[in-house]
C-alpha cells in the first residue's frame, strides 16, 4: 500500500497570533511552526501501516522553502520521502489541485490528511482533493483499519460515532483519536540523522486557480473585565446571567 | 438566482442550526435583491422554515436517504443548486455540513468559505468575514467564482424571524451510489451534543478523577447543558474523547461556557472563545482562564459546584 500523508506547516498551539503591512499578512516574527497536530495523529497512524502492513509513506506540503523543516521532521519520525510543491497555499481549492496531481502521479492508494488545519481552519482541503480524485472520503476520521483494497472506519459525528465501511483509493481526514495522544512520536537522534540522507523533492506546480482570496486580517475585539463574584454569593451570579448575561 | 439554503433535520425534526442557516440566508437574499430557497432531506413539517424567512421549500423525501452520506447528499444539493440557478448556496457548519461542503465545492465548481461569522461585508467582491487560527483571529476573504458556498459558525448570526409563507415542492433528484457506507451509528440519546448545546458545562484536572464528575453531570442536568472537558481530562481517561474541546479537539461555540477546574491553557481558549459569555470557577485566582471569563469564582468545585447546582434549581422552579 502507499499511503500520502499531507502535511500542512502550522503556527504551533501556543503561538500569539499577529498580522503586519496593514493587517494584510500573517507576522511570522517569533512563531514557531509545526507539522500541524490532525497531520501528526495521521502520519503516527501511517507509521503503524508501515511496521505492521509493509506500506510504504510519503508525506507532502504544498508550500514554500520555508516548510521544508517540517517536513524534514516528518521524515524523522519515519517517513520515507518527501515532496513539497512550491507554490504558495493560496487558497484550499488551489492546494487541492496541487495535491490531486501528486496523488495522480505517485498512485498512491490511501491518503491521510487532517480534519482541518489549525490556522486557516477552512477544512476543505481533504474533501476537495477526494473530489478531484475521484476517492472515498471519510473525515473527523478517529479510527481506519485496511484489508487489502477494503477499509473501515470510524467518525467522529455530532454527539457519538459512526462507522463505515469503505475501499481504496480513499482520502482521510484525520483527527486525534486515529492514534491516541500517548503514541505519538518525537523525532530521536537517529531519525533526525537519517531524516537528512531521505529525499525530498521539490515539484513545479501544476496550473491551478485558486477560488477565494485572502483580503486582510482582523484581530477580536479586546475582551472586557471580568466579573468576580464572591463564592458565598451565587444568588449574584445566577441573576448576572438572567439579568444581564440573559442566558439562563 | 435565489439563495439555497439547506436546512437539516434528524429524525425528521429541524435542527436549531437549520434556522440559523434560513435567518443568514434570508439576510444574503435581501442583499442581493432575491428570494430564498431551502432544500430538506427527510423532514417531516416544513413549514416552520417561513418563520425564517424562506420562500420556497425543495422537499426530498426517500427511505434510502435515512442515514446521512456526504457525497451524496452533496450530489443532491448539487442538483438543486443547478435547478435553481443559485449563485450562493448556504450550509451550517454541523459536523455533516462540514464534511459536505467541499465535495458540493468541487461540484458546482464553487468557491467555498467555512466558519463565517457575518453576513456578506459586500456582495462584489462577494467578501466574507471568517474566523480563523481558532477563533485568535478573522479574516476578510473574497469569493471570486460564480457560485459560491458560504459556511455559518455556529450561534454567530442567531435566529431572525422573517415570517413569510414558504411554500414546498416535491423534488426527486437522482440518487447516485457511493463507496462509503454506514455500518452503524453510535449515538447518546437524550444528552445534548456539544455541538447543539446552547450551554456548555466543562471541567478540567482540577475535578481530581473521574469519580468527581457526578456533580458536573447534575449541573448540566439543570441547564440542559452538554458537558465537556480539557484535553489532559480526556488522555488520561477520565472522560471520552469525544468531550475534549479546545483547539485540537472540538469547538464550542456556545451562549454560555461554565468552565470548572481548568487553568485556561491558551489551547483550550482557543478552541472556546466563540463562546458567547464564559464563566470561570478556580480556586488559584491567578489562572489565566479569569483573563478571558466574563464571571469568575475564586473558589473550590467540591464546594461551589453543588451549591450552584442548587441554586439554579431553585431558579428553575420559579421561572418555569
Ligand atoms: C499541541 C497541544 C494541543 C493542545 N490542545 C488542547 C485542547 O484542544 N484542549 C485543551 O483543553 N487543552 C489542550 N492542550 C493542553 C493545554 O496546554 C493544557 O495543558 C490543558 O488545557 C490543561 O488542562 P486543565 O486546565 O484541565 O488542567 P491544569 O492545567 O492541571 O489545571 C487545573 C486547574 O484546576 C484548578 N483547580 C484545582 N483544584 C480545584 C478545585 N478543587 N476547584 C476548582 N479548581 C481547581 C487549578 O487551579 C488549575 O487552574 C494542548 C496542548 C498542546 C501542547
Ligand atoms: N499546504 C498544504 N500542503 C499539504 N497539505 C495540506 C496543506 N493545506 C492543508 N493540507 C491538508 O489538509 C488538511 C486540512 O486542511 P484545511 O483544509 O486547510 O483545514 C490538513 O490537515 C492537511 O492534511
Amino acid at each position: 500500500m502507499k499511503i500520502l500523508v499531507c502535511i500542512s506547516h502550522v503556527p504551533d498551539t501556543t503561538s500569539k497570533i499577529n498580522f503586519t503591512d496593514d493587517n494584510t499578512k500573517f507576522d511570522t516574527n517569533g512563531v514557531q511552526f509545526v507539522i500541524n497536530p490532525n497531520d501528526e495523529f495521521g502520519l503516527t497512524r501511517a507509521m503503524w501501516f508501515k511496521e505492521k502492513q509493509g506500506a510504504t509513506v510519503d508525506v507532502v506540503n504544498v508550500g514554500g522553502p520555508e516548510t521544508e523543516p517540517t517536513l524534514r521532521k516528518a521524515l524523522a519520525i519515519g517517513a520515507d520521502s518527501a515532496i513539497r510543491v512550491n507554490t504558495p497555499a493560496t487558497d484550499g481549492f488551489a492546494v487541492a489541485k496541487q495535491l490531486a496531481n501528486v496523488v495522480k502521479d505517485g498512485g498512491y492508494d490511501l491518503v491521510i490528511a487532517g480534519r482541518e488545519s489549525i490556522d486557516y481552519n477552512g477544512g476543505m482541503v481533504p474533501g476537495m482533493l477526494a473530489e478531484l480524485i475521484d476517492a472515498n472520503f471519510v473525515t473527523n476520521c478517529i479510527s481506519l483499519e485496511v484489508d487489502g483494497t477494503n477499509a473501515k472506519a470510524v467518525r467522529e459525528i455530532d454527539g457519538g460515532k459512526e462507522t463505515v465501511s469503505t475501499s481504496l483509493p480513499l482520502v482521510i481526514g484525520g483527527q486525534k483519536g486515529l492514534v491516541e495522544e500517548s503514541d505519538l512520536r518525537i523525532p530521536n537522534m537517529r531519525g533526525i540523522m537519517q531524516a537528512r540522507q531521505k529525499p525530498l523533492k521539490v515539484l513545479g506546480p501544476v496550473d491551478a486557480t485558486k477560488e477565494t482570496t485572502t483580503v486582510k486580517f482582523e484581530k477580536p475585539e479586546p475582551k472586557g473585565a471580568v466579573t468576580m463574584v464572591s463564592p458565598d454569593n451565587l444568588d449574584e451570579l445566577v441573576s448576572l446571567l438572567h439579568n444581564e448575561a440573559k442566558v439562563i | 438566482m435565489s439563495v439555497l439554503v439547506y436546512t437539516e433535520s434528524e429524525e425528521g425534526k429541524f435542527k436549531k442550526v437549520a434556522f440559523e442557516v434560513a435567518s443568514y440566508a434570508k439576510a444574503v437574499a435581501d442583499q442581493m435583491g432575491t428570494t430564498v430557497t431551502a432544500i430538506t432531506i427527510n423532514a417531516n413539517d416544513v413549514s416552520e422554515l417561513g418563520t425564517y424567512g424562506v420562500d420556497k421549500v425543495l422537499k426530498v423525501n426517500d427511505s434510502k436517504l435515512d442515514a446521512f452520506n456526504a457525497k451524496t447528499y452533496a450530489n443532491i444539493l448539487k442538483q438543486a443548486a443547478e435547478k435553481e440557478g443559485t449563485k450562493v448556496v448556504v450550509v451550517s457548519a454541523s459536523a455533516d455540513s462540514k464534511y459536505l461542503a467541499p465535495l458540493l465545492a468541487v461540484g458546482l465548481d464553487a468557491g467555498y468559505a467555512s466558519n463565517v461569522v457575518e453576513t456578506p461585508t459586500s456582495a462584489s467582491p462577494f467578501t466574507v468575514k471568517r474566523s480563523a487560527f481558532t477563533n485568535k483571529a478573522f479574516i476578510f476573504s473574497t469569493i471570486e467564482t460564480d457560485v459560491k458556498i458560504v459556511g455559518v459558525s455556529k450561534n454567530a448570526f442567531g435566529l431572525k424571524e422573517n415570517a413569510a409563507s414558504a411554500t414546498a415542492e416535491d423534488f426527486s433528484p437522482s440518487i447516485p451510489e457511493n463507496g462509503v457506507h454506514v455500518d452503524s451509528v453510535d449515538k447518546a440519546t437524550n444528552t445534548v451534543t456539544i455541538a447543539d448545546a446552547e450551554i456548555v458545562v466543562s471541567a478540567g484536572r482540577g475535578l481530581k478523577g473521574p469519580e468527581n464528575w457526578g456533580m458536573i453531570e447534575d449541573l448540566a442536568k439543570v441547564l440542559g447543558a452538554a458537558t465537556a472537558c480539557s484535553k489532559p481530562v480526556s488522555d488520561l481517561g477520565w472522560r471520552p474523547h469525544g468531550e475534549h474541546v479546545g483547539q485540537t479537539g472540538k469547538p464550542v461555540a456556545a451562549n454560555l461556557y461554565i468552565a470548572i477546574g481548568i487553568s485556561g491553557a491558551i489551547q483550550h481558549l482557543a478552541g472556546i472563545n466563540a463562546s458567547k459569555v464564559k464563566v470561570v470557577i478556580n480556586t488559584d485566582p491567578e489562572a489565566p482562564f479569569f483573563k478571558a471569563a466574563d464571571y469568575g469564582i475564586v473558589g473550590d468545585a467540591f464546594d461551589v459546584v453543588p451549591r450552584l447546582t442548587e441554586k439554579l434549581k431553585e431558579f428553575k422552579a420559579q421561572n418555569a
